[in-house]
């Protein structure tokens, strides 16, 4: 086992470097420089200024070496720091932002698990009964309603029409004055809409996952055992067919570890949350090098990390897979 | 616009909070470093300059500097500044400071875009603690509103730091304006306190808040749930969406021509475009009124020069450009531009008129106006097609590399009026602002006579002389100048919409002590 582990972890390197140059290629490649924002149109700002911001940035170096320096900072941990005005580690930007990220998306998929495999079994073994096809086609509108306007519907009923929910951010603007009780149940308040909305979208998949896989163990001869012993249905259900069924959701649920860091876009816009999709987003478009390969890396090796998980997930959930 | 009073007083009191919602954080707080509105929007809050613009946008009114003095033609600038001015850690503002900064922006290792007005200077000379002299190469008119707040730093905190990479101080900055650093949370919000010890008075709003909220359709549901008390509000949601009668009793609505203009711009080394017949035709052809109508609901003002309606500036003796189809076919026609085989597309010497309009994504509003732009032109015979483009790849593969034939674009005006940078006929290089390429001997006279010269009423003649050639030739087809509509809670009193915008005065605005809604803490 700890010899396959070894194994695994050394392959990463060259995967990690192979990543890396096509990232910093493809990033490179893509017309504008982060100077442009600063100079572009601006009559105010000579060539002279150009060319000085360029070689403060390095940017007037060939790529290579441009590339090499940043390889060897990054092999010594240092992510540099960012092209913005701030000046700011890159480290910092994304430890500031990874959190909220990761605890949203947490959340939203217990939320979906929660809900997914109890309608998933439900439709499983009353297949083509009333409730199936009512809850098939409920999960298939959340599936097929674009989440930003679902958002926005939302947060027009609840924010400004009831005014019982706040509409953007994490928190009150009279947050740091409220008692510690208050601050929960402010937080909370504030996760409601966009943990809710993010996880409507997730909830067709999973919960079609889970009903195909429920039937495909319902067919399975020990099954057919199982109710010929005459074991009630429920225990049949629980105890024999669901344990199977959930094998295939676990790797599911290992692939998506490496989707807990990268953001939405969409909704972190929508909600005004600061989190990953946000930062990507905003240093694409600025052209922030160091912050784009910074968190294109945490994203590789986190990505990575869960597919190793998965595996080894697997393995302990599905004695069959222990030998050979 | 009239404030309902009624709740009793109506009189100023200190209290209270404003709450912002802004689309993007900061990156600085150094004003000479900042490149983005938000980080100069929270800046002004915390610095001021020597001298500001009045609510007119006319002339430049004394701030931390009492008076100047004009001399030797513009040559010499000596300025003598306030006494009584203090920086917020308690340290008297002098002349040394204005001079650290003036030494700083100019200094090549200095990470700033804003430079080129200081390098015009030959020295800056300090006379006593609160007068210096700056001398001039040149006499040089647009140096004067550059002694704004962008060298007005606190030379004992930064003298012998790397300003580039001081991130202490962009991030918790020391000043001198209305209102004083308090809170920073990253992407989130940012706040200020007002300054007691402000040498124009103790601000009446205690404090303002600005929240970062990046999608306008989610400021616009804070600003009707009360999360916000003023936001820029979209033409959409001005017109349409701000009529209800709880709009009307809990907010005001405020319009003012805002600081920048759109243009379809000739590249004047094709052919086509060089002969000015042809540019008269295109922009007889198109309607101007109606783009301000459809792309901005009205919202916004046709425009004929690179000035702002309104301002003593424009040349009010030009008449709006005549919409006039029938006289464009006419001016084509003269131009050899006939439609010889009758397929309804004019044609010369066997070539269909047809070309293709860029413009850049991102920006609806250019998006709209080129595709109106498309159907007038059809409308006199002229194929055209609109393509959009990623800003970077349309900026550096098609702008820089002369690879475009019409283009949608928009300038941003400064105040002054010197124009030499986008006209004249020496800025036509790579990555310099005369893209079209426009040449013109007396355009380039007037620019250089206009930059050199102080005196106001002959800066006008020779600037209304500029528009008038701009007129005659139509380089550009002058398009409109949009407004800014901003929107705030009725609670806020002394609001006074001018050519400047709303918040010129913003230090003087108030809530009566019984409409204050909160003070938030930290």
């Amino acid at each position: 086992m700890l010899s396959y582990l070894a194994r695994r972890l050394a392959g990463f390197v060259p995967l990690l470097l192979g990543i890396s140059l096509v990232s910093f290629s493809v990033m490179t490649l893509a017309p504008g420089s982060p100077v442009d924002l600063m100079t572009d149109l601006n009559p105010k700002a000579s060539p002279e200024d150009r060319i000085k911001l360029e070689k403060f940035y390095g940017l007037d170096q060939p790529l290579y070496v441009q590339y090499g320096l940043w390889l060897g900072r990054v092999v010594h941990g240092d992510l540099g720091t960012s092209f913005s005005r701030d000046r700011r580690p890159v480290v910092d930007k994304i430890l500031e932002a990874l959190p909220i990220t990761v605890m949203l998306n947490v959340l939203e998929l217990a939320l979906v698990l929660a809900f997914a495999i109890p309608i998933g079994i439900h439709s499983a073994a009353r297949q083509y009964s009333l409730g199936d096809r009512v809850t098939t086609v409920l999960v298939f509108i959340g599936f097929a309603t674009p989440d930003f306007w679902a958002a926005l519907l939302a947060m027009t009923l609840f924010g400004a029409e009831l005014n019982l929910l706040p509409i953007s951010g994490l928190r009150s603007i009279d947050y740091p004055s409220m008692s510690l009780l208050g601050k929960i149940a402010d937080s909370v308040k504030h996760l409601i809409l966009p943990v809710t909305i993010a996880a409507l979208g997730g909830l067709a998949g999973m919960s079609r996952y889970m009903r195909s896989s429920m039937l495909e163990v319902l067919r399975q001869d020990y099954v057919q055992t199982a109710r010929a012993k005459g074991l009630e249905e429920r225990v049949v259900l629980r105890r024999h067919a669901l344990r199977n069924a959930l094998l295939p959701v676990v790797t599911l649920l290992g692939l998506s570890i490496p989707g807990l860091i990268g953001g939405s876009v969409i909704a972190e816009q929508i909600f005004s949350i600061p989190g990953m999709g946000r930062l990507f987003f905003s240093s694409v478009m600025a052209r922030d090098y160091p912050v784009v390969m910074g968190v294109l890396m945490f994203g590789a090796i986190l990505t990575l990390l869960g597919n190793l998980a998965a595996d080894l997930l697997y393995v302990a959930v599905d004695p069959r897979l222990r030998k050979g | 616009m009239q404030n309902v009073g009624g709740e009793g007083d109506d009189q100023p009191a200190h209290g209270d909070a404003i709450v912002y919602g802004t689309i993007g954080d900061a990156s600085t707080l150094i004003p000479m470093l900042a490149s983005d509105s938000s980080s100069s929007e929270y800046a002004n809050d915390i610095f001021d300059g020597l001298l500001e613009y009045d609510k007119t946008l006319s002339t430049l009114e004394p701030r931390l500097a009492e008076k100047w003095d004009v001399e030797d033609g513009g040559l010499k600038l000596t300025f003598h500044l306030r006494h009584d001015v203090k920086w917020t850690d308690g340290q008297p503002f002098t002349a040394r400071d204005v001079e650290f900064g003036f030494n700083l922006i100019r200094d090549p290792a200095t990470l700033t875009a804003y430079a080129e007005d200081y390098k015009q200077a030959k020295s800056l000379e300090v006379l006593d603690d609160w007068t210096f002299r700056v001398v001039y190469e040149k006499p040089f008119a647009p140096a004067l509103a550059s002694w704004g707040s962008m060298v007005v730093l606190p030379r004992h905190l930064l003298e012998g730091k790397n300003i580039n990479n001081n991130i202490e101080f962009a991030q918790h900055p020391v000043g001198l304006g209305p209102y004083r650093f308090e809170n920073w949370q990253r992407n989130t919000r940012f706040s200020v306190r007002s300054n007691p010890g402000y040498y124009r008075g103790w601000p009446w709003v205690e404090q303002i808040v600005y929240r970062i909220i990046p999608d306008q359709a989610t400021q616009f549901l804070e600003l009707q749930a009360g999360g916000i008390d003023s936001m820029t509000l979209t033409p959409l949601q001005f017109t349409r969406q701000t009529s209800t009668p709880v709009f009307a009793r809990d907010f005001r609505k405020y319009r003012f021509v805002s600081n920048a203009y759109t243009y379809m711009g000739y590249n004047l080394d094709d052919p086509r475009f060089a002969d000015v017949r042809v540019r008269r035709a295109f922009s007889m052809a198109v309607n101007k009124q109606e783009i301000v109508d459809a792309v901005l609901f009205g919202l916004g003002k046709p425009c004929e020069g690179p000035y702002r309606p309104g301002t003593i500036w424009t040349n009010d003796k030009l008449p709006p450009y005549p919409f006039d189809p029938g006289k464009a076919r006419a001016l084509l026609a003269e131009a050899g531009w006939t439609d010889s085989d009758g397929d309804g597309i004019l044609d010369k010497d066997g070539k269909p008129f047809a070309f293709t309009i860029l413009t850049n994504q991102g920006n609806e509003t250019r998006l709209k106006t080129a595709t109106i732009i498309q159907k007038r032109l059809r409308d006199i015979g002229v194929d055209v097609k609109v393509r959009v483009l990623e800003w970077s790849a349309f900026i550096n593969d098609f702008i820089d590399k002369r690879r475009f034939e019409v283009i949608v674009l928009g300038w941003g005006l400064s105040l002054d009026p010197d124009q030499f940078d986008i006209w004249d006929s020496e800025k036509t290089g790579y990555k310099q602002f005369n893209f079209i390429d426009y040449k013109n001997k007396e355009v380039d006279d007037l620019l250089e006579k206009g930059r050199r010269t102080f005196d106001e009423a002959e800066r006008k003649r020779i600037y209304d002389r500029f528009q008038e050639i701009l007129y005659d030739e139509q380089p550009y087809t002058f398009l409109y100048v949009p407004e800014a509509t901003p929107i705030v809670a009725a609670r806020f009193h002394g609001i006074e919409a001018a050519p400047a915008g709303i918040s010129w005065n913003f230090p003087f605005w108030y809530v009566p002590k019984g409409q204050q809604k909160y003070v938030i803490t930290e």
